[in-house]
């Protein structure tokens, strides 16, 4: 392919890059912000995925087996810290206005210059090597895509194409990066455009690792397959020995921090988190992300290996070269774009991270501190500013781009980006412990940092210095000066590690131990302190920010209006501060500021141009008295009982709801009670009208008609005899149920012999049953079994039983079935019949008072509908239970289940012995 | 010689009903259920209703709305004899078109001196 085309590609890729950047800052300005979706945040977080995952991996695979993944795995354990580690983190860059990782651990050990200072340098050194990989990766899959050798960088870097590139990316970091002072005003357009990338270079991956995978080969299973049959391959399905073991474990280890603490993943995942709920999603779609990019690197590399096993081919860019080999121009292209997605994402978010720190914490303190300097450039700050952030993109990037041409020959890719990953890892101690350790110390965090960088320094970036031959080689062979125990790769003597491993554990050792002794040895200043307690409780007080910093001095309200406007402009100082003075009803003329709005000050200059400087400036106006750690304390304490109290207040009235809540739930089950009860009162006049009806018609007509037949009269008489007695059983049984449901009718219970108690409900049926010829069977396998029980009820639910049966049974065919059985702890009697049967979707309704059939095409049951309710709860009262099996046409069976007793059981299984 | 059609689901009332009507010089169609009055109303087209709500199939208010709707039945006059006695119920019998809303239980005497009101009414 010419490198025209790609040429063109890349600059058409870039203008999109461009277009969606522009639309997305037009869109929130009008409101439509994308980023309030938590997708966005969780793709921007992918920015964690540069070229080196891209290239790198296929590479590291091919040479080293699944140990690629360790760079993955890492970050996917620090997930489940997310919601308390990151989220605290966000919270407190959201309340004190931290725009860095430098300005945040500066801002934690008493707005310290110095610390600011050290970390920006060491983000500098430590990524400056990582950025110019990713120019690297870009020169070299452009050679490889255009056919050109790979030689490396043409030595006119006018005429070098990636110097160019280099330039664009400059100037689109610069545009999207640097657009407002105020840093914790969020880069759309920048975010929106690293999302965007994430999608190209997911898709751009899988679609070579689909390609390789199932069109080349006949689908994973063939790949490992042919793999499987090569020696040199087979090796890399296991670990080898102990010492790759070490390896991965260590670079577990430090891929750990970086995924929060490198200034790329805090810039997207702290400053430019809108929303702290979005970790919900980030949490499992990052490491979904991460999973999906990782499933085609090892099919890559193996298939890599198997088609184009020569070593001219470098494993790095099998993603090229594959579909290369087989003439897929267009597929890749996309992959060329995937790569190139990849690495520009993490020039862009890096630079513009560190452009904010170097102008925050390196440029910005020095300046501020000396007046004269300050006069002389007036009132251009914010313009200044911006325009050092832009060098400093402008700078790294060339910086970058000189290392690749001298320096990154000599390393991989690999090796470059941990030396990264290491240099970023020595935050961890003073951060970790400065979010979750009140007594974590300037001093310490100031010891920890030197000295785990120092260790850092010699034991990874001395060594490449030797390589490059900026230091004697015996350094490494013999020790500086013939020390032995001064080796760089075997410090102390430690050996049995490789370089990163062996680097990662001194520094962590001297890192920590400095850290804890500095703290412990060293007391903390009252700023520091207070810090400490800001940051570690952040969670309380968050909302009483202003009012929580311990603060003493005069200052004269329009001195900080001057220094507001001086940054900011005089639109935005005047609106910040009415803002201010208005939410907290301050008198707009008063002379002296008083603590809180000092603070405020303080933190919106922080916004702009870093905590410590921010504090220098509001030295330089104010005169301030030296605070004592006691006074610090007290305010501490003030502003903690408020919150108590609020706290307090929140809680009584959340008591207040619950218990409403409560009253209005008894309320509801009272109302139902008693519209239960009216329900029950309409049914049951409903019920005694009919018969009524019909006795009264009856005898009305009896009474008029005296020339009536002897036979009608007989009749109508013998009618008005049965709807009497029909009347009279409902009478009765409405109060049977009343009585027994109110508990007012107590049972009366006794031993009684099973057996002998449903012979007598069977006897008092039986003529009923030879009335209609029916049979009535009895089968009864424990015949010599005592309950206690209350008799007649007992007898009262198996004769209603009994006679529904009789009931619903056809004369002449009906056939019931009684049978006593015992089931573990339960009497159990069943009563089948072969009626016409229940469907079973009434089996639970039958049970309920005057249930009436709500099917319209069966006739209304004869009977009360009192029995089944009534029997129903006679059982309850037994602690027994009733069911009923039953298909339509099939018959019935009713199962009633008596619990037996301790002492029951007892006799049955000695019965059974 | 009018028709009168009688529907209820219990045979007793309709027993007591029957007899009454007949002593009054009516012809008497029994329905014991909802579906079986809807049947009569079109094969016999009666003059007078009496009808009870609660039926299986059909219930009193659907039989008079559709009598009531019909051209060919409108000239019938309802009677509900119902044993649900709530303003509700009976509002909702004059709604669907009913002549008469009588509760159970009624007096024949009463319930004969009314039929008679409406015929001469009509």
């Amino acid at each position: 392919m010419s490198s025209l085309t790609i040429t063109l590609c890349s600059l058409l890729y870039l203008s999109i890059l461009f277009g969606i950047a522009f639309w997305a800052e037009r869109r929130s300005r009008q409101g439509g912000s994308l980023l309030n979706s938590p997708y966005f945040y969780a793709l921007s977080l992918a920015v964690y995925c540069t070229a080196w995952t891209f290239y790198g991996s296929v590479g590291r695979a091919a040479s080293g087996g699944i140990e690629f993944l360790s760079v993955y795995i890492g970050p996917t354990l620090t997930v489940p810290l997310w919601w308390s580690v990151l989220r605290k983190i966000i919270r407190i860059c959201k309340v004190q206005r931290i725009t860095s990782i430098a300005d945040f651990i500066s801002a934690r050990y008493g707005k310290n210059r110095g610390i600011g200072v050290m970390i920006t340098i060491l983000c500098v050194i430590g990524i400056i090597p990582y950025i110019s990989i990713q120019l690297k990766a870009i020169a070299e899959s452009f050679a490889v895509l255009s056919g050109q050798s790979l030689v490396g960088p043409t030595p006119i870097w006018l005429s070098d194409q990636s110097f160019y590139m280099t330039l664009i990316l400059a100037a689109f970091t610069i545009l999207f990066g640097t657009r407002k002072l105020e840093a914790t005003e969020r880069h759309e357009g920048l975010v929106t455009a690293i999302a965007f990338e994430s999608v190209i270079k997911l898709i751009a991956f899988v679609a070579v690792g689909v390609y390789v995978t199932y069109g080349l080969f006949d689908g994973p299973a063939d790949i490992f397959g042919r793999a499987g049959k090569l020696p040199e391959l087979r090796q890399h399905f296991v670990f080898h020995s102990g010492h790759s073991t070490t390896e991965w474990l260590w670079y577990i280890v430090l891929s750990m921090p970086a995924i929060l603490f490198l200034p790329r993943q805090f810039q997207v995942a702290v400053v430019e988190n809108v929303d702290e709920r979005h970790l919900n999603k980030a949490m499992w779609l990052f490491p979904l992300y991460m999973f999906v990019i990782c499933l085609f690197v090892l099919p890559l590399a193996f298939g890599g290996k198997l088609i184009l096993n020569n070593p001219i081919d470098d494993a790095d860019v099998y993603v090229l070269s594959l579909p290369l080999h087989f003439g897929e121009k267009g597929l890749a292209l996309l992959a060329y774009i995937g790569g190139f997605s990849a690495a520009s994402s993490m020039i862009i978010v890096e630079t513009t991270a560190l452009s904010v720190m170097i102008s925050n914490n390196l440029v910005m303190p020095l300046l501020v501190s000396r007046p004269s300097w300050q006069k002389q450039i007036g009132n251009a700050w914010s313009t200044f500013v911006i325009n050092i952030r832009r060098l400093a993109i402008l700078g790294m990037l060339l910086l970058a781009y000189e290392y690749y041409r001298e320096v990154s020959h000599h390393f991989s890719l690999v090796s470059v980006g941990m030396m990264s990953f290491a240099a970023v890892a020595q935050f961890t101690p003073a951060i970790i412990g400065g979010i979750y350790w009140k007594r974590g110390s300037q001093a310490g965090a100031r010891l920890g940092l030197i000295l785990g960088a120092s260790v850092w320094f010699y034991t990874l970036i001395v060594p490449t210095l030797v390589t490059a031959g900026l230091l004697p080689a015996h350094w490494m062979t013999e020790g500086p000066m013939g020390q032995g125990w001064l080796r760089p790769y075997t410090l102390f003597g430690l050996q049995g590690f490789d370089p990163i491993s062996h680097s990662v554990f001194w520094s962590f050792f001297v890192n920590i131990g400095g850290y804890v002794w500095g703290s412990l040895y060293r007391p903390q200043s009252p700023l520091d302190h207070n810090q400490a307690v800001l940051f570690v409780d952040v969670f309380e007080y968050a909302r009483r920010y202003d009012s929580s910093v311990a603060w003493k001095g005069k200052v004269l309200v329009s001195d900080l209006n001057a220094l507001l406007t001086t940054f900011f402009g005089e639109e935005r100082a005047t609106r910040a501060m009415e803002r201010y003075m208005r939410k907290h009803q301050l008198n707009t003329q008063n002379y002296l500021a008083e603590s809180r709005l000092v603070n405020y000050t303080e933190k919106l200059l922080a916004g702009a141009v870093g905590t410590a400087s921010a504090r220098i400036l509001i030295s330089s106006v104010a005169k301030e008295e030296p605070i004592a750690l006691d006074e610090v304390i007290k305010i501490l304490k003030v502003s903690h009982e408020l919150l108590t109290v609020n706290k307090e207040l929140r809680r009584k009235s959340i008591e207040l709801e619950k218990l409403t809540a409560q009253l209005q739930e008894a309320n509801e089950l009272l109302k139902a009670a008693d519209q239960q009860k009216d329900d029950f009162l309409s049914t049951v006049t409903h019920e005694i009208r009919t018969p009524i009806t019909a006795i009264r018609a009856l005898s009305e007509i009896l009474h008029d008609n005296d020339e009536m037949d002897q036979e009608t009269r007989r009749h109508f008489l013998g009618t008005i005899i049965k709807e009497s007695e029909r009347l009279t059983r409902l009478i009765n049984q409405v109060l049977d149920l009343e009585r027994i449901e109110s508990g007012r009718n107590k049972l009366l219970m006794e031993p009684a012999d099973m057996a002998a108690v449903i012979q007598d409900a069977v006897e008092s049926v039986e003529q009923l049953a030879t009335d209609k010829r029916m049979q009535l069977e009895v089968v009864n396998t424990c015949p010599d079994t005592t309950l206690v029980v209350d008799r007649d009820r007992i007898m009262q639910v198996l004769i209603n039983l009994l006679s529904n049966a009789i009931k619903f049974c056809e004369e002449d065919k009906g056939h019931i079935l009684v049978r006593a059985d015992l089931q573990g702890m339960w009497y159990v009697v069943a009563v089948a019949d072969n009626g016409h049967g229940i469907d079973p979707r009434y089996h639970a309704l039958i049970f309920e008072k005057f249930y009436q059939t709500q099917d319209r095409n069966t006739r209304k049951p004869k009977g009360s509908g009192l029995g089944l309710a009534i029997t129903r709860k006679i059982l309850e009262l037994h602690n027994g239970s009733i069911e009923v099996e039953s298909r339509p046409d099939q018959g019935a069976t009713f199962i009633v289940r008596l619990p037996l007793t301790q002492f029951e059981r007892l006799a049955s299984v000695q019965e059974l012995g | 010689m009018l028709k009168v059609l009688i529907a209820d689901d219990e045979p007793n009332i309709l027993m007591s009903l029957e007899f009454l009507m007949k002593k009054e010089g009516y012809r008497v169609y029994i329905a014991r259920d909802g579906g079986e009055a809807f049947d009569l109303i079109q094969q016999e087209k009666p003059d007078l209703l009496l009808l009870d709500i609660m039926m299986p199939r059909m219930d009193g208010y659907e039989l008079c709305q559709f009598v009531k709707q019909h051209p060919d039945y409108r000239h019938a006059k309802v009677i509900f004899l119902s044993a649900k006695s709530k303003d509700l119920d009976v509002q909702k019998g004059y709604d669907v078109g009913g002549d008469l809303y009588i509760p159970k239980p009624f007096s024949t005497r009463d319930l004969i001196a009314k039929i008679n009101q409406l015929k001469a009414a009509a």
